[in-house]
């Protein structure tokens, strides 16, 4: 097929030079570093007790972070795009606002509010509920760091959405829940996916805010990214890079994992597209 | 990765201040690579070295401070910042340079006091009137009692603190190894979090008012009285702590090349002198000389000590027994 942009050959050989730079080279380093390691050492620091127990705390709060930012950020990017208010300007822009703040800033001010005498916390300490300095206080911590990433995905998508579509549906006999499940969601979808994944990866890389809300304690409330610091603070990089090697390994999993769960759903809608037209 | 990041960004950092240092030849600069809280400390000492070295050489000179948390700083250092003195918080940190050439191995004796112009020491910050009566070690392993201090692992002060607490169960009747590990543990089990570092941990404590006590540096106090007020709290002195100690180094890879000796051994040895030690003290750091602590001795009240070479074998000896992965540490926190 004739293209009508020049250039394809130069702007993908730019692509993959600029991709191999900036993400291959120093990820392949990392791995190349860490072969330093016998395969049993490497399994040693991958599977300690406390590793493993990290990699729980980390995956899942990211999960459950992202999980919560997926079903909220979907309800602000509606609103934010189907209403119109007095001050929607200034609520959209405060949606930006955990991009810009510094992650440690994020933090202590989270582990303040929510600590037993801060502002949030004292009103949940009577009902039992301890947030910050526990595992909650980091999905706390990550639902906060993550909304961006959902809001600002979706709301293009939602744009696009003509309003006309749902009063078809409506007057085509659909009830409201029809409409939002077999109308807009198949739309949505894919981008609610991908905001998801963004969310979900940002957070477990995250360590800046995570610090100072997680208590740190071993066994309970230790991040993974501590524990490289941890290894670092020992002078022990070898070790560091194997622990950063696990954290990618099963990252890189789990986004494909996503990635191949947005193919499908998109997929999935053009195939019937296909069997309509 | 991060390694060679910083070797760049060293580099480029690097480059950066000698094209900056160009246009005034003639004015020798020393980079001073320190520990995060030691800013007041040198703030308040480079212009008192700058007029000292002024008067005896006639010469101005630059100095430059760098400050972070130590072990990022010392792994810049080996990265290739160009320091040429060190002035850290804990041995370990300069014994890393040390096994990476870059500071000669004797570098404790190469200065008096072990290379460390003053000291500090771990004591206990409790709630004004000291409401559980906390007076030493043993109060803070009681059950009920909640202690706040930085992560023991991963920070120079937690490590300090954790210290302390073995060194005093090792003191006492019948203290072994074995002993002082059970009671480092129970320590450890009344601490409801591990702050980040010594600053997170005194913004829980005054701040978020959370635990019955903070353990922290003698220095650290003063700080929280100034930012808190000093009705706010107590400062109680155990019966036996830890003697802190802070290491100075020059970098002999680096002043060799820059022909910087001179000015780094002056800048250090200043530090002994009378005012470099009134600085000391006014930075409610304890001083070496006899006449000045003498002088700021209401300041300091007197307190048993120990240092972590007579009880541990030194840092080389503590750090790897203590907090490497699978040091006593690590084997509190083994589950069963």
């Amino acid at each position: 097929m004739k293209r009508v942009l020049p250039g394809f050959g130069l702007s993908l050989g730019f692509t993959l030079v600029y991709l191999s730079l900036l993400v291959l080279l120093p990820l392949s380093g990392l791995v190349f570093k860490s072969s330093a390691l016998s395969l049993g050492q490497f399994w040693d620091i991958a599977t300690g007790e406390r590793a493993l127990a990290s990699y729980r705390v980390s995956f899942g709060a990211s999960l459950l972070a992202a999980l919560i930012n997926a079903f909220f950020g979907l309800i602000v990017a509606w609103v934010l795009v189907r209403y119109s208010f007095p001050g929607k300007r200034f609520v959209d822009s405060l949606v930006d606002l955990p991009f810009a703040l510094p992650t440690a800033v994020a933090g202590i001010t989270l582990a303040t509010l929510y600590a037993d005498t801060g502002w949030i916390g004292r009103h949940l300490d009577p009902l039992g509920l301890k947030v910050a300095f526990t595992p909650l206080g980091i999905v706390v911590a990550l639902t906060f760091i993550g909304l961006p990433f959902v809001v600002r995905t979706l709301q293009p998508v939602i744009e696009d959405i003509e309003p006309e579509v749902e009063e078809a549906a409506a007057t085509l006999g659909a009830t409201r829940w029809q409409t939002f499940r077999r109308v807009l969601l198949p739309g949505i979808l894919p981008a609610l996916l991908t905001g998801f994944t963004l969310a979900f990866s940002r957070a477990i890389g995250e360590y800046g805010s995570v610090i100072f809300i997680a208590g740190n304690m071993p066994l309970i409330s230790e991040i993974t990214p501590l524990l490289i610091i941890s290894k670092l603070e020992q002078y022990d990089v070898i070790g560091a890079t194997a622990l950063a090697c696990v954290m990618l390994a099963i990252s890189f999993l789990l986004l494909l994992a996503v990635n191949g769960l947005q193919w499908w759903a998109a997929n999935r809608h053009r195939g019937k597209e296909g069997a309509l037209s | 990765m991060s390694g060679s990041i910083r070797k760049l960004l060293a580099g480029a950092l690097a480059t950066g201040w000698m094209a900056a240092a160009l246009p005034v030849f003639a004015q020798t600069s020393l980079l001073n690579v320190s520990y995060d809280v030691a800013r007041d400390f040198y703030r308040d000492y480079n212009p008192l070295f700058q007029k000292y070295w002024k008067e005896k050489t006639g010469a101005p000179i630059e100095i430059k401070q760098s400050h972070a948390g130590s072990s990022k700083q010392v792994r810049a250092v080996a990265d290739g910042l160009e320091a040429d003195v060190v002035t850290m918080n804990q041995a370990s940190d300069v014994d890393f340079l040390a096994d990476k050439g870059l500071v000669a191995r004797d570098y404790a004796t190469k200065f008096p006091d072990n290379a460390s112009p003053y000291t500090s020491t771990m004591v206990f910050i409790v709630r004004k009137g000291n409401p559980k009566g906390l007076r030493d070690w043993p109060d803070l392993v009681e059950p009920g009692v909640q202690v706040i201090l930085p992560h023991p692992k991963n920070t120079g002060n937690g490590r300090y603190s954790y210290l302390a607490a073995w060194g005093y169960a090792l003191r006492q009747p019948g203290g072994n190894d074995g002993t002082a590990l059970e009671f480092v543990g129970k320590l450890l089990k009344n601490a409801p979090l591990f702050a980040s570092g010594g600053r997170d941990a005194t913004t829980t404590f005054m701040q978020r008012k959370i635990g019955d006590v903070l353990v922290s540096f003698e220095s650290e106090a003063e700080l929280i009285a100034r930012e808190f007020g000093k009705g706010e709290f107590d400062v109680i002195y155990p019966s036996l702590s830890i003697l802190a100690e802070f290491p100075v180094a020059i970098v002999e890879k680096v002043v060799n090349k820059k022909g910087t000796r001179k000015e780094a051994q002056a800048y250090l040895e200043h530090l002994w002198s009378k005012d470099g030690q009134e600085n000391a003290a006014q930075n409610y750091l304890r001083p070496r000389d006899a006449g000045v602590r003498e002088k700021y001795a209401a300041q300091f009240p007197p307190i048993r000590t120990f240092s972590v070479d007579e009880v541990f074998g030194g840092w080389s000896r503590a750090f790897p027994a203590h907090f490497k992965d699978g040091g006593s540490f690590d084997q509190i926190y083994q589950s069963k």
